[in-house]
């Protein structure tokens, strides 16, 4: 008897959500789904991929990059030189062309996602005014399901709401705003930071009580409203943060101030590699890993989870929704700078950079990303990331996974940088190696917890048939950047790093309820400040193709 | 691009547009509301004589085919919808496809490239900008709710009383409306806007430049320039305004990028922003569009199977003029704004196709051309504002014309039908 049933045979299975750690097994998958095998045997598959011999992993979850928004199209417009560079992706009769380079096209994107086996990307920071262009960008992102954080952190009405002490304006506006975009999760990107930035020159807050002039609020205050207010709507991903004084010596101490705002609630931590530096201003020879303390912590409050921020070597574009960031970096690099600061919401800054092997301060940005992975206990609450760009391509995960396996690839690459890094840092004495098993947790399993997205990251009934199938490589580098088989929502859209039936992805958002009375007094606040109509700021259905509401947790 | 017009809907045949009125458009947005075509014009024509859309399609689908250098080139008056189309269609192509950037803001977007840009959105500047300079622009006369709704006027957050609490700065070459409402207007000489610009950027650093020099390059004094950046470094929020006076005289993406550049460097001194004063239509939107799918804002080649860009090479006016394209097809372009003369007269000698909703000399010459509804008017979609924020085009009439992006689509469907068959056959 013939069936629409897909059956992956005989592939040794990673899907640690329900506890299968390298077992062979038969996925079936029906449609976009993952389905139970046939209890009638004389059910034959429409199609059998064989899979004896290979590795079956749910596909991966990129749960923190930059690859939609205005913020990364400017980055396309502002780098014509890197792409003369870079291999470009051609069109095929059936494929559309693209360029590459730091920042990639549309479907260059899409297609090289897929081609490492990834079928779900978050982008991380986008203002709400322009969702619209993220679906626009979205609906050319083809291979992807896709969604994106809207930033929050700055946000006038929410700042005012805060100093206010109304949490139900806060909650309302929450749920308003997330709606009104079609959005995932609220973001706070260097919270009251960016708004101190627009006030004066190079301004910005110093920690998290510094007070933000005008608003009358402190970051603290801004973090704890915020977190408390998406934990009461229950968000899937509650919170997504961005920590003030990111990159700056010492700012281990303020991050570990935000830890402990963050754990009264719990929350997500990103490109916490970034955060977790010793030292003080204007002395190099100080600067150093303060990852002990801040894993440390996390170890210890489960309600924290967080991401890398992974640093590669080589060049790369800075992008950021934190406005004194990128002027910051645009000077220490002396490079073109792109600024964009967005009404009454959010900033973004923009500067090519380049991480630099020799450089003892790069050197140790590398070294502390991989102690992240390496000091966190509990591999369900560190996710791989590179925040893609900023800290290189997301194209450098399977280098990553390397890393992470073999520790003597791992210290043969410490052994070309400056030794300054095994002084400032514990990297060298780490002997940890990942497992196939914890690898698959820190790039699909992980993630798709951390976001509340319980039909994700498995392989269970039920779940999206998202799959990839890996050829074993003895250099597991090679093993994780050209899989066999790449299956999204059921259908075969690469193998072998040649794309067969790419299809667009769907759009993953939330519509939280809200308090309905409340969107009065936020269109009066909107008419009175913004320069469009409140009307003309929700996106409509229209601009969405195919899509998901992810459900709110139970509160 | 205003997002506040209430359109007043005509009884029936009252009018010929079937709108009554547009409240609060400006004198340009009432020509955009009221000036539409004629009902009784064909919906398609071949060779100027009247056509079925479907055998005009066919002959669009085959004339691109079977072309060696197609250019696609407007989208001036096209959603980002119908861009995104025409930029895939050019992809199944190998096509060139440019937009009016080229000709007006393209070397702003070339400037950009060498410096970057600190900007900001227009709300910022009504509820920041205590400094406003206009250098080059007249939005008086070109922009004209620019002041009411985003500049001069608004009371803002950080600026309560509006146009008081607001200095207001024009330089340009000669007296326009605009400089006539400033608080100080700076007459520079014609074609020196780079050497005043430049002359800033030293003030701002402390240097003291040669006042005999500054005075004969730029027409005025230094001490008149040392007093706008006194202005502008005591302002909390300045902002600069420029546009095509700098982008198309003597210097060009110079001019520009010496603006970028003080703008920069004030930034070491306070907050201050630039902006482009963009002009009608959604060229801003197709810059965008063009980026996410190609790497790339306009001028873009895709002969190699990629996209590539080259300004002056790949931009359509020059094509053109050049004679190299040997079918071009224009979409929702403005002949009178968007091509040079020279340009529109080598068209003449081209096959080409026409989308567009507006009747013209020009669609009379066109081998295929096909009438369409308009957008934001017939039909709905996304437009960008000139400082690049989306906005839905919400359609008020309904029209019997197909739309630009139905006929886009239909040619790319049998463009990519015919491809299909010459791989089969060969």
């Amino acid at each position: 008897m013939s069936s629409s049933l897909t059956k992956i045979a005989g592939g040794t299975v990673y899907d640690p959500t329900n506890g299968v750690d390298g077992q062979v097994r038969d996925i079936w998958i029906d449609g976009a789904k993952i389905v139970s095998a046939p209890t009638d045997p004389s059910v034959r598959p429409a199609r059998t991929i064989d899979a004896r011999g290979m590795v079956v992993m749910p596909g991966g979850i990129d749960m923190h990059c930059h690859i939609a928004g205005p913020k990364v199209n400017v980055a396309r417009r502002m780098r014509p030189e890197e792409k003369r560079e870079a291999a470009p992706v051609v069109r095929t009769r059936t494929t559309h062309s693209g360029t590459m380079g730091s920042v990639p096209s549309t479907f260059a994107t899409g297609y090289k996602y897929a081609g490492m086996g990834y079928t779900t990307a978050f982008d991380a920071a986008i203002p709400p005014l322009a969702a619209r262009h993220v679906h626009a960008e979205f609906a050319d992102t083809p291979c992807l399901d896709k969604g994106f954080y809207v930033v929050v952190g700055n946000n006038h009405y929410l700042m005012q709401a805060i100093r206010d002490q109304e949490p139900e304006r806060v909650r309302a506006f929450l749920g308003w705003v997330l709606s009104a975009t079609k959005g995932f999760a609220p973001k706070m990107v260097n919270p009251g930071g960016v708004e101190v930035w627009k006030q004066q020159q190079a301004g910005n807050v110093s920690g998290l009580d510094s007070v933000v002039e005008h608003f009358d609020v402190t970051p603290r205050q801004i973090i704890r409203g915020i977190t408390q207010a998406a934990h009461e709507i229950g968000l899937p991903h509650p919170v997504h943060l961005h920590c003030n004084n990111l990159g700056m010596p010492g700012n281990w101490s303020t991050t570990l101030e935000t830890m402990k705002t963050l754990s009264e609630f719990g929350g997500h931590l990103t490109h916490i590699q970034f955060h977790s530096y010793g030292g003080s201003d204007g002395d190099e020879s100080t600067f150093g890993s303060e990852v002990a303390q801040l894993a440390a912590y996390v170890n210890a409050h489960p309600n924290l989870t967080v991401d890398v921020g992974q640093v590669l070597f080589g060049p790369t574009t800075s992008m950021t929704g934190d406005g004194p960031l990128g002027y910051y970096l645009s000077n220490v690099y002396g490079t073109k700078w792109f600024s964009a600061e967005i009404e009454m919401e959010a900033g973004c800054g923009i500067a090519p950079i380049e991480y630099k092997q020799k450089s003892v301060i790069n050197a140790l940005q590398w070294a502390i990303g991989l102690e992240w992975y390496l000091l966190v206990e509990d591999p369900w609450r560190v996710v791989m990331s590179t925040d893609h760009p900023n800290g290189g391509s997301f194209l450098a995960y399977p280098q990553i996974i390397r890393l992470l396996m073999d520790r003597t690839y791992r210290r043969d690459v410490m052994k070309t940088l400056p030794p300054q890094v095994r002084e400032r840092s514990s990297l060298w004495d780490l002997e940890r190696e990942y497992t196939l098993a914890e690898i698959c947790i820190i790039t699909r399993s992980g993630p798709a917890r951390i976001l509340g997205l319980n039909h994700k990251g498995h392989l269970a009934p039920g779940a999206d048939a998202d799959v990839t199938v890996y050829t074993p490589d003895a250099n597991v580098q090679t093993m994780f950047e050209l899989p066999r088989f790449v299956i999204h929502a059921g259908r075969v859209i690469a193998e072998q790093g040649d794309l067969r039936e790419p299809g667009f992805g769907k759009t993953l958002h939330v519509a939280p309820q809200y308090d309905r009375d409340v969107e009065s007094d936020i269109a009066r606040w909107f008419e009175t400040y913004n320069s469009i109509r409140f009307r003309n700021y929700p996106v409509g259905e229209e601009y969405l193709a195919e899509h998901e509401v992810v459900a709110c947790r139970r509160t | 691009m205003c997002d506040d017009i209430v359109v007043v809907l005509a009884d029936s045949a009252q009018a010929e547009s079937g709108i009554a009125q547009a409240e609060h458009a400006c004198e340009l947005g009432q020509r955009w509301f009221f000036d539409v075509p004629a009902a009784e014009l064909p919906t398609c024509t071949i060779a100027a004589q009247p056509a079925t859309t479907a055998d005009g399609i066919e002959h669009a689908a085959q004339l691109l085919f079977k072309s060696r250098y197609p250019l696609i080139y407007g989208m001036r008056h096209a959603s980002c919808e119908t861009q995104q189309a025409a930029t895939s269609l050019a992809d199944w192509l190998g096509a060139c496809i440019d937009t009016p950037t080229s000709l007006h803001h393209g070397p702003w977007g070339v400037s950009f490239q060498g410096v970057g840009e600190v900007t900001s959105s227009l709300g910022e500047v009504a509820n920041r900008g205590d400094l406003l300079i206009f250098w080059g622009v007249d939005p008086v006369t070109t922009h004209p709710r620019h002041f009411e709704r985003y500049s001069v006027e608004p009371k803002g957050m950080f600026v309560p009383r509006g146009r008081a609490d607001r200095t207001l700065v024009v330089v340009d070459i000669e007296p326009t409306p605009t400089a006539d409402a400033a608080d100080l207007f700076l007459q520079v000489t014609p074609g020196r806007d780079f050497e005043a610009l430049w002359t800033l950027r030293a003030l701002i650093a402390g240097h003291q430049p040669d006042a005999d020099q500054v005075l004969a390059d730029t027409g005025l004094s230094r001490d008149v320039w040392q007093d706008l950046v006194d202005r502008m470094k005591q302002a909390r929020f300045g902002v600069m305004f420029f546009g095509t006076g700098l982008a198309l005289t003597r210097g060009r993406h110079l001019n520009t990028e010496a603006l970028l550049a003080v703008v920069r460097d004030m930034n070491a001194h306070t907050r201050f922003v630039a902006k482009s004063m963009r002009g009608s239509g959604n060229v801003a939107g197709a810059d965008n569009v063009l980026a996410w799918r190609t790497g790339y804002a306009f001028a873009v080649n895709l002969a190699h199977g990629y996209p590539r860009f080259n300004p002056g090479e790949y931009t359509a006016n020059e094509i053109l003029t050049r004679g190299e394209a040997d079918a071009v097809l224009l979409v929702g372009c403005d002949m009178d704004e968007d091509l040079t003369p020279a340009a529109r007269q080598d068209l003449a000698s081209v096959p080409h196709i026409v989308i567009g909703h507006r009747p013209t000399a020009e669609a009379a010459s066109a081998t295929v051309a096909f009438q369409t509804s308009v957008p934001g008017i017939h039909t709905g979609g996304t437009a960008y504002r000139m400082d690049e924020i989306p906005l839905p085009l919400r359609p008020a009439v309904a029209s019997t014309l197909p739309s630009q992006l139905e006929i886009l689509a239909a040619i790319e469907r049998r463009v990519r039908e015919l491809q299909a068959a010459g791989d089969a056959a060969s």
